[in-house]
């Protein structure tokens, strides 16, 4: 059994202009010490993704149907207590922006602190030598001095690595890291994603990492989820996501890095933005974007929703250029 | 850069690109204008449509008051009905004898109908709700423009002065003002008016700040725009949300602190029909004739609270920052 | 910390000197001369002489606002024309009541405010909250005025011989007055400025008698300060109802709320600890600029319940037109004003740590 376990999970916003499904019948696994990449561009539904797994949805969202089954245990399902007393110990979370996600009255140290008050019997003493030897765990200089900092006084990259010391500090089996790297500056990005790295081989913990970023998910996945308009459209491990992307939305995301000594006359982008979410037709979200519809003169595209199909036993895309139809007309 | 990417000819993906940028978007709305929403989003609101009935009402009462008045406001009745002073409002259907003449709140201390007294006040305190706002807010805008428009020492002066007005108990000093200027009503709008000319001045200096260096005036400035033309055409209409509803909240003060002076004697005088100088007049009789002191203090509440909610709701509205 | 103090503590000087110019020009705006204007028409030359002389009105404007400023600076407000006292020794008898009064409005929209604001923050969109926003918005509308005559009908005469009958006017009961604390401890307040600010002191009853355990009288005096009080507070209490709703409900979408619950935070503590202290932040700044309208409102409520405070004294001195008094209670109430948000912005650096840095 895998570690965590997503089954058709859909997340709606229910809004006066109607309800918006960020989230449509999502599926994906987590096997216990691995690194599972959900890409995407802002939007897509990555980060509702994250929160409804850990009953974290802002006001007018609600998971629609759907379970998200960590060690065999539904977390939908599970009373607001028992939730709360896994949040922080055996699931923890960091989040995009480090800066705001501090509490900006209160000093870093006392706020690692606090996970251990809320998980742990330790005294006030006790809790006070974990937090400074967290910080220190994660790298941070002169941990005792810096305890008693504010927020504010921290650069982004020092307080992301604030909110690694309290999301690991319960050595938990699952963190969900959301976007941690985006809001930093490219050298900081780097030391962040190798302090997780090498946080996550000395304790097995299991990561869902969240990013627009196909850099830094080519640098730290096992296994890639792409994501477009709240659906997976394509899922593989890393390797062949990158060497043999199927769905015209990864190519375009693949075909969107610049490389380095690669001369080309143009970037290839993908045309246009995320399309609204509220009552999606049935057809292929991409559609409007999609660059392989025109080119194959594919009609389907824009009549019937397509879906997940199974290109290897690991390897999955949501298009129509793969499915039996279209493959024999 | 349109320009520039016409001129070049166009790639094969490019040319796919464009014939899908300029494809009708199959899901995308169109972008309502911001005003629309605006509207949208006030009318939505149960508090805003809620302020904008009570004012209309209001309005009506003061528009057609000489058709809904069924005395003159300021007609002593003596002599002309068989009533004593303060007598207690009658209602012909809510069983109040029929030969005893109707008056639904009552007659006051000087026997006049204090019906007819409250549908005429509603234009006392319409008008000079909205002509105090409309001077602080000429005066203020003015003021606040200059300031941040040319900055330096003449920003530094207009606002220390600011500072002091504001440095004073809003109501104390409209009192100190009156006093010195002498009772009156005239004199009771213009105390109003200067206290509330700074909260106008810093709203407006601070959108032109955060407007001036906003490209479309500095390009404005580029093709030789006169200051003058600039402020009025292209800045201040910038500045006109925030303004509006701080304008209708102002009303709303307003209206309160006139009530006030007026029931301090400093306002409104006797015999006008001004709703804060009735509910003086009769203060005494709160014990034997509350409904002396009931109608008129209602009639103010209603008004303020009308114009609260209305600016409640267009702040809601017009802000951005609160977008849902 | 330190240099924020200091530039609050500058940034205050120039109002508090505009304030000082302002009051004495506001006297020489008087229309016509202020002989006549206050003495009344029929005065004589000689009375006018006298009182030019008295008031310093022979010299130049400057050296006028010289002696004026050096007068608060000793502590001296000038004398008022129709009682011909000192208006400093008024403002011992006067102002305890109208500080009492404030501070009594204050709590009680501090205390039920604040509450109040988080509780229709908790309840966000259910009938509570509705049912909360509408009082609250009825109290931002109120003329304290009429609320207070209402509530002296309502205490005084609907509910007379009730437990919960309340006096519609005046500080005490007739007939109880209390003993200054000085006296029952059998101190000697010495002479000159160091007795006339024990006796100030003493003027503040509640506070008197309750230091000196006279119990009937405290008893007396709060009963006799809970109506103008109420009526006092409504609309401040209103405001910072709607103001704390609003922060709270702003604060409750932050990343940190999040942060906290996703640590594995109770519900109770992610409000209590992690919103609370922040959304409080706003509401400090707020009380602050209230305590405007609860000096200004006193000349309403004071007028209202006959209060021997500064508020009524203004009222009867525009009446006499006795514009010292108008003059030096203005310039106090100002200043007191200015001085407390001044302490407000203060403790509010406290609160918040990243003001500290700027």
């Amino acid at each position: 059994m895998s570690l965590l376990e997503v089954n058709n999970l859909s997340t709606s916003f229910f809004t006066r202009d109607g309800e918006v499904e960020a989230v449509g019948d999502v599926s994906f696994s987590v096997d216990e010490g691995q690194v599972l990449g959900v890409v995407g561009e802002s939007g897509c539904g990555k980060s509702v993704t994250a929160l409804s797994m850990l009953g974290l949805l802002p006001k007018p969202g609600v998971v629609k149907q759907g379970e998200v089954l960590f060690k065999g245990r539904n977390l939908v399902e599970m009373k607001p207590d028992d939730l709360k007393d896994l949040r922080g110990k055996e699931v923890s979370m960091i989040f995009q922006q480090p800066g705001s996600a501090l509490n900006p009255v209160y000093k870093v140290g006392a706020q690692i602190a606090e996970v251990f008050k809320l998980h742990t019997d330790l005294d006030k003493k006790e809790r006070n030598v974990e937090a400074i030897d967290m910080l220190r765990k994660v790298g941070i200089p002169d941990p005792e001095s810096r305890a008693k900092s504010y927020p504010h006084e921290m650069s982004g990259g020092m307080a992301q690595r604030v909110m690694i010391a309290m999301a690991l500090s319960q050595d938990p089996q699952l963190l969900i890291a959301d976007e941690p790297t985006t809001a930093l500056d490219v050298t900081i990005q780097a030391q962040i994603l190798d302090l997780m790295r090498d946080l996550k081989d000395n304790s097995n913990t299991a990561v869902v990492l969240i990013s627009h970023d196909l850099g830094v998910i080519a640098e730290m996945a096992d296994r890639v989820l792409v994501m477009y308009a709240g659906q997976v459209v394509e899922e593989a491990d890393v390797e062949t996501l990158f060497s043999n992307p199927h769905h015209p939305y990864t190519k375009g995301l693949i075909g969107s890095i610049p490389t380095f000594g690669d001369v080309r006359d143009e970037l290839d982008v993908i045309p246009g933005v995320v399309p609204g979410l509220i009552d999606p037709p049935d057809a292929c979200r991409f559609a409007p974007r999609c660059i392989a519809r025109i080119e194959n003169e594919l009609e389907i595209c824009t009549q019937q929703a397509p879906e997940l199909i199974q290109i290897t036993p690991t390897h999955q895309a949501r298009c129509f250029l793969y499915s039996e139809e279209s493959a024999n007309g | 850069m349109d320009s520039e990417k016409n001129n070049k000819p166009l790639s094969p993906k490019a040319a796919l690109i464009e014939q899908l940028a300029s494809n009708e978007d199959l899901y995308l709305e169109n972008p309502a204008s911001v005003w629309r929403i605006a509207m949208r989003r006030f009318f939505r609101r149960k508090i805003g449509v809620a302020g904008t009935v009570i004012i209309g009402f209001l309005l009506l009462v003061a528009i057609f008051a000489p058709y809904i008045a069924p005395y003159e406001p300021n007609q002593v009745l003596i002599g002309i009905e068989d009533i004593r002073k303060r007598t207690p409002p009658c209602i012909h259907i809510l069983d109040c004898p029929a030969d005893q003449p109707q008056h639904i709140m009552g007659v006051d201390g000087n026997v006049r109908d204090v019906f007819s007294r409250i549908i005429y006040g509603s234009r006392v305190s319409l008008s000079l709700g909205l002509s105090t706002v409309t001077l602080a807010i000429v005066v203020g805008s003015a003021l606040g423009a200059i300031a941040g428009y040319r900055g330096g020492f003449v920003d530094n002066l207009i606002m220390r002065i600011m500072d002091v007005i504001l440095g004073f108990p809003a109501f104390l000093l409209a009192i100190a003002i009156v006093a010195v200027l002498g009772p009156g009503l005239k004199n009771a709008l213009l105390a109003i008016a200067i206290v509330a000319i700074p909260s106008y001045a810093r709203v407006t200096r601070a959108s032109v700040l955060s407007i001036k260096e906003i490209d479309f005036v500095a390009a404005s400035k580029a093709l030789g725009a006169s200051s003058t033309r600039l402020l009025l055409t292209r800045i201040m209409p910038n500045a006109l949300t925030p303004l509006v509803v701080l304008g209708t909240l102002g009303i709303a003060g307003a209206i309160l602190e006139a009530a006030g002076l007026s029931f301090l004697g400093l306002g409104a005088q006797p015999p006008l029909a001004e709703w804060g100088s009735m509910l003086a007049s009769e203060r005494n009789q709160i014990f034997s004739s509350p409904y002396l002191v009931i109608f008129p203090g209602f009639a103010i509440m209603l008004t303020v609270l009308g114009f609260n909610l209305m600016g409640d709701g267009l702040r809601d509205a017009l802000d951005p920052s609160l977008n849902e | 910390m330190l240099s924020y103090i200091v530039r609050r503590i500058l940034l205050t000087i120039p109002v508090l000197l505009g304030i000082l110019l302002v009051t004495f020009l506001l006297v020489r705006a008087i229309p016509g001369d202020p002989c006549h204007s206050m003495l009344g028409e029929k005065a004589s030359e000689e009375a006018c002489a006298r009182f030019d002389a008295n008031n310093g009105l022979d010299k130049s404007v400057p050296v006028q606002l010289g002696i004026y400023i050096n007068g608060i600076a000793h502590g001296d407000f000038g004398e008022s024309i129709r009682f011909s006292r000192p208006i400093t020794q008024i403002l011992v008898e006067r102002l305890p009541m109208t500080i009492e009064l404030s501070l009594a409005g204050l709590f009680i929209a501090v205390s039920v405010g604040i509450p109040l604001g988080i509780l229709a923050a908790r309840k966000h969109n259910t009938g509570t909250d509705i049912a909360t926003m509408t009082l609250a918005n009825i109290g931002v509308s109120m003329p304290v005025f009429w609320l207070g005559l209402l509530l002296a009908y309502f205490f005084a005469l609907v509910l007379k011989d009730t437990p919960f009958q309340l006096p519609p006017s005046g500080r005490l009961s007739a007939g109880l007055s209390s003993v200054p604390f000085y006296e029952v401890w059998g101190w000697d307040p010495g002479e000159g400025g160091k007795a006339k600010f024990w006796e100030f002191i003493s003027n503040h009853e509640i506070f008197n008698s309750i230091v000196t355990a006279q119990w009937v009288i405290a008893k007396d005096a709060i009963k006799h300060l809970i109506l103008p009080a109420v009526a006092l507070a409504t609309i401040p209490m209103s405001i910072i109802t709607r103001m704390t709703r609003s922060s709270l409900l702003e604060v409750l979408s932050r990343d940190y709320v999040r942060t906290a619950r996703a640590k594995g935070a109770s519900e109770k503590r992610v409000v209590g600890k992690h919103a609370l202290r922040n959304a409080l932040l706003p509401v400090v700044t707020i009380v602050g600029l209230q305590l405007g309208a609860l000096l200004g409102g006193a000349v309403l409520t004071e007028t209202v319940f006959s209060l021997a405070g500064v508020g009524r004294m203004v009222f009867e001195a525009i009446t006499a037109r006795d514009y010292p008094i108008i003059q030096g209670f203005t310039v106090v109430i100002a200043m007191g004003y200015v001085l407390m948000n001044l302490l407000v912005d203060i403790s509010y650096g406290f609160l918040d740590p990243r003001i500290r840095l700027e």
